[in-house]
């Protein structure tokens, strides 16, 4: 029997569930608030984890920074699964297009061949270093405390790998599998990219996953993708007939600003927590600026030849101006 | 030997997935469940791109696929081309 | 102009370069230190480079075809939500299924979400990293359409208002609470092996399609829509944990041995925690589509043994306890549902008798044993409910140390007497509902020991309500319990029958056939 029963109207016994009501009221909660908060089991956990016997399964204690309601992190995006993909989904079409566009207007033929050369130089090498911040974000969902920094992680992660797979379609478009295997050796052996191989290396054993988040998302890919999308692809090349690599490269753009919104969130919450935390922030970001200005300037010298020293500058001006927006001192 | 098998939503554009597997598959059973429909295969099964392109009257990617399966049984075998489950026993 | 013609890719090579390719071998750091993890369980692994994808997914169309389902699904929970969907359930009766299903399963979806996040970053190899990553998201999509989609239930029904607390404390809960926390604190090997493997392939066909088959035949759109879409991704992770036992046991021969092991208990766990889906398939359903005994047989019987034999080239062996399993098939669901039936008021949801029609129909699907044994239990429960004398069992039950669950399992060869093994570690005594359980502590005591099993718990006054004083004289330790659990004592537990589950279901149904 199926019946109509649109225009029947019953009053709930309740609007959401009693965890939700005891942190926003008594109130429909939304699909952010119903599939985030309080997910992950914080009482009675069993058992010690083989791979980490001094902790419990889901434990704060895995990094230094302390918060007392880890709740709190919220994501401004507020994206779960299905709110995510979506976005996701929209960008990949329009990213799809562009391929397509620049494919059939030849637009990449534009540059000259020193001009294209150079992107690639700089460009390919870099699918490496974001599998790196890949692996970084995975970690951080594996080890951090509470859904709502772990899950905008695991989004993270995965939109990482996207962008390394963005970059080794536009090396299949402009080259071919040869041109992949350049940027790999590369990275691998050049003098220029050894810092930045050794410092992604060097993330890759940093254990306090909080410190991982300042090392890779705020610190490293804060410097990287201002000077690399913003200033080398959309400014320089740009300006070199690459406004078909521009247009390839969009989405880590747009990634970046949207996804910074995010990152500054967390840390501006985590370091009005308390003294102690900002103090750490700050020295980790301190620290990690440090190391990855250092590795990115022979690959700014790569990308940008005399004017290098002086983009880099203004791109670490301006990261300096945002952390001290969210509280830190450097 | 084995079955294989593989599982679909009830709808129209597994209808087309069903009546290319049925085609593809002359050992094929089909059982039908609420919601679902699901085939099976003694050892092998294969889907051919070509010839759901062929019911549907349009091009697929046979990683569409995704969207409509609710399960499968067997080693996967997939490129452009083909999708395969087996068993080797 | 590049006038050089491009060799086109095939879609192998391609989804090589997109995803092993990236990675390298560390120089500036030791290879240990960055896979810390890969060592200590014995599992051997000499290339990962040898590794088969077996879905060639990238994330563009991961995005691409995911949103399509995402669309989908939520066009569907919206309208099944607006429209009062869950008026349109056979009977209200069927609501108390998705109450334990929510109850339980979202956090295992959770903890499955995190467990492959560990793995997608500490697997050796790009392609079952990012194998395992992808299985990490759909896992947090799974935990998300669930409660979202059974969301609106808890606005007109009770029993799930407080879930993930309950999930955490309430008794019956431990059991699948313990089941995935214990594999998540096994190394990544075991882990895969138990969820990837054990779990997902051999027995989540068992929850996800009869039982979502199922709640479709019995008009819930919603739970169809989340349940199919859902097992669309498993049949990823499916062939990911075929392929992880593969490449395992084609990589060293020293690796056979701990594999079996992890199968043999491995499957033994998942089928004890599957002992409540028995029980939501034959009485929880009010139209059914098969008995749990005949979905066992096509998917467990005829489905994990194909596959068991697939693997023989290998040397793995189907494991013992699938004697065991074969005997229980005929017993389970029923031994579980009287447990339930007679444990009413400490359980989230409610509990019944079946109709006449439904207990023929029990008969008939398990003719050598229900009229036998159990058609009885249930003619002497309604003639007690009849006399005003509602069976309850007083007792807190003895708990598995290694399932949780109560002893309600019998000899395998003998349906009268219910199963007790014991074992002695550190000069304590510890219990258990069966010999593969015995077995599975025997060889990780320390592991076991410290299961947090809440009956002993409750016993050693650890689940009173904060603030409640035992020493007082009016204490009341039940009543303290269920606030500890956040039950609330005569919404959430007891007969369906005189529930207010059942007058508002009601009420709200006759207003859709009359015009007051
Ligand atoms: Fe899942
Ligand atoms: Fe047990």
């Amino acid at each position: 029997m199926q019946i109509d029963l649109r225009t029947v109207s019953i009053k709930p016994l309740r609007n959401t569930f009693d965890h939700l009501v005891r942190r926003f009221g008594d109130k429909p909660a939304s699909r952010y608030q119903e599939g985030s908060y309080d997910i992950q089991a914080d009482t009675n956990l069993q058992y010690r984890p083989s791979w980490d016997p001094e902790h419990e399964l889901h434990d704060a204690g895995r990094t230094a920074i302390v918060m007392s309601d880890w709740y709190a992190l919220k994501d401004p995006r507020q994206f779960y699964y299905g709110a995510y993909t979506l976005a996701r989904a929209r960008q990949q079409e329009a990213a799809e297009a562009s391929f397509t566009f620049v494919e059939s207007r030849a637009l990449l033929d534009q540059m000259d061949a020193a001009t294209r050369s150079r992107a690639l130089a700089v460009l390919m090498p870099l699918r490496h270093a974001a599998w790196g911040a890949n692996m970084n974000n995975t970690s951080m969902c594996a080890d951090g405390y509470g859904t709502l920094i772990t899950q905008p992680c695991m989004y993270h992660a995965m939109d990482n790998l996207g962008v390394a797979q963005y970059l080794t379609r536009l090396g299949l478009l402009l080259g071919d599998a040869a041109t992949l295997e350049a940027g790999r050796e590369a990275w691998l052996n050049d003098a220029a990219w050894q810092p930045l191989r050794r410092l992604v290396e060097k993330t890759l054993v940093t254990r306090d996953w909080f410190e991982l988040f300042v090392a890779q998302n705020f610190v490293l890919d804060g410097l990287l993708y201002p000077l690399i999308y913003g200033q080398f692809v959309d400014k320089h090349l740009n300006a070199h007939g690459g406004a078909g690599v521009s247009m390839l490269t969009a989405f880590m753009s747009e990634w970046h600003d949207e996804t910074r919104r995010w990152i500054d969130a967390v840390l501006k919450t985590a370091a009005a927590e308390s003294a102690a935390n900002q103090a750490l922030l700050s020295d980790w970001t301190r620290q990690w600026r440090g190391r990855a200005a250092e590795a990115l300037s022979p690959i700014a010298q790569q990308a940008l030849g005399a004017s290098a020293a002086e983009v880099l500058a203004t791109v670490e001006q301006s990261f300096n101006d945002r952390a001290a927006k969210l509280g830190l001192t450097l | 030997m084995s079955n294989v098998f593989i599982a679909l939503q009830t709808n129209e554009e597994s209808r087309y997935i069903v009546e290319a597997l049925l085609e593809d598959n002359p050992t094929a059973v089909v059982d039908e469940q609420p919601a679902m429909v699901k085939i099976n295969v003694p050892g092998t099964l294969v889907l051919r791109r070509e010839t759901v392109e062929e019911k549907m009257g349009r091009p697929f990617d046979l990683q569409e696929m995704q969207v409509n399966l609710i399960t499968l049984s067997g080693h996967v075998d997939e490129d452009e081309n083909e999708f395969r489950l087996s068993w080797n026993d | 102009m590049d006038m050089s013609v491009k060799k086109k890719l095939g879609l192998k090579e391609k989804y090589a370069l997109m995803t092993r390719n990236l990675g390298w071998e560390p120089s500036y750091e030791k290879r240990e230190d960055v896979y810390p993890l890969l060592d200590y369980e014995g599992i051997k692994i000499h290339d990962w480079d040898t590794w088969e994808d077996p879905f060639r997914l990238t994330m563009d169309s991961y995005w691409k075809y995911q949103a399509e389902k995402e669309r989908k699904l939520y066009a569907i929970i919206d309208a099944f939500n607006q429209n009062n969907g869950h008026l349109n359930v056979t009977d209200a009766r069927y609501i108390n299924a998705m109450k334990v299903f929510l109850s339980a399963v979202p956090a295992l979806e959770y903890n499955a979400h995190r467990g492959f996040a560990r793995l997608g970053r500490h697997m050796g190899g790009v392609g079952p990293q990012v194998a395992c990553q992808m299985q990490a998201i759909d896992e947090m999509r799974h935990c998300q359409t669930q409660i979202h989609s059974i969301s609106n239930y808890n606005r007109f029904y009770n029993g799930i208002h407080d879930w993930k607390h309950m999930n955490d404390r309430l008794w019956y809960l431990s059991v699948p609470k313990s089941f995935f926390e214990d594999a998540c604190t096994c190394g990544p090997f075991e882990f895969i092996i138990a969820i990837g493997f054990s779990f997902e392939y051999v027995l989540t066909n068992l929850v996800f399609v009869p039982f979502v088959s199922g709640a479709a035949y019995n008009g819930d759109m919603g739970t169809m829509t989340f349940g199919f879409s859902a097992q669309s991704d498993e049949a990823r992770h499916m062939t990911l944990g075929l392929e992880v036992i593969k490449f395992m046991l084609e990589q060293d021969p020293a690796n056979l041995p701990i594999v079996q092991k992890w199968i043999d208990k491995w499957t033994w766990r998942g089928v004890r925690l599957l002992t409540i889906v028995a029980m939501m398939m034959d009485y929880m359903l009010p139209k059914r589509v098969m008995s749990w005994k005949e979905a066992w047989e096509i998917y467990f019987e005829e489905n994990g043994m194909s596959l068991f034999k697939d693997l023989a080239r290998y040397g793995i062996k189907v494991p013992d306890c699938v004697e065991q399993i074969k005997k229980e098939k005929d017993h389970l669901s029923h031994q579980a549902w009287t447990t339930f039936y007679a444990a009413a008021p400490m359980t989230n949801f409610h509990t019944w008798i079946p109709s006449d029609d439904e207990l023929d129909w029990l008969s008939a699907k398990y003719p050598d044993t229900f009229d036998k044994y159990y058609r009885p239990r249930f003619e002497f429960f309604r003639e007690q409910a009849e006399k005003g004398e509602r069976f309850v069992n007083p007792n807190l039950p003895q708990l598995c140390q290694v399932c949780q669950i109560p002893m309600l399992f019998t000899e395998p060869d003998d349906p009268t007497q219910i199963a007790y093994r014991q074992s002695e570690h550190d000069g304590e005594k510890y219990h258990f509902c069966s010999d593969h359980c015995q077995h599975i502590f025997d060889n990780e005591p320390e592991k076991y020991v410290e299961a947090w099993l809440p009956v002993h718990q409750i016993l050693q006054g650890n689940c009173f309500a904060e603030g409640d004083d035992p020493s007082a004289p009016d204490f009341d330790p039940i009543a303290s319990v269920m606030k500890y659990w956040h039950l609330e004592n005569g919404r959430d537990n007891g007969d369906f029958a005189g529930s207010e589950d059942e007058k508002n279901f009601a009420a709200w149904r006759g207003m859709t056939t009359s015009n007051t």
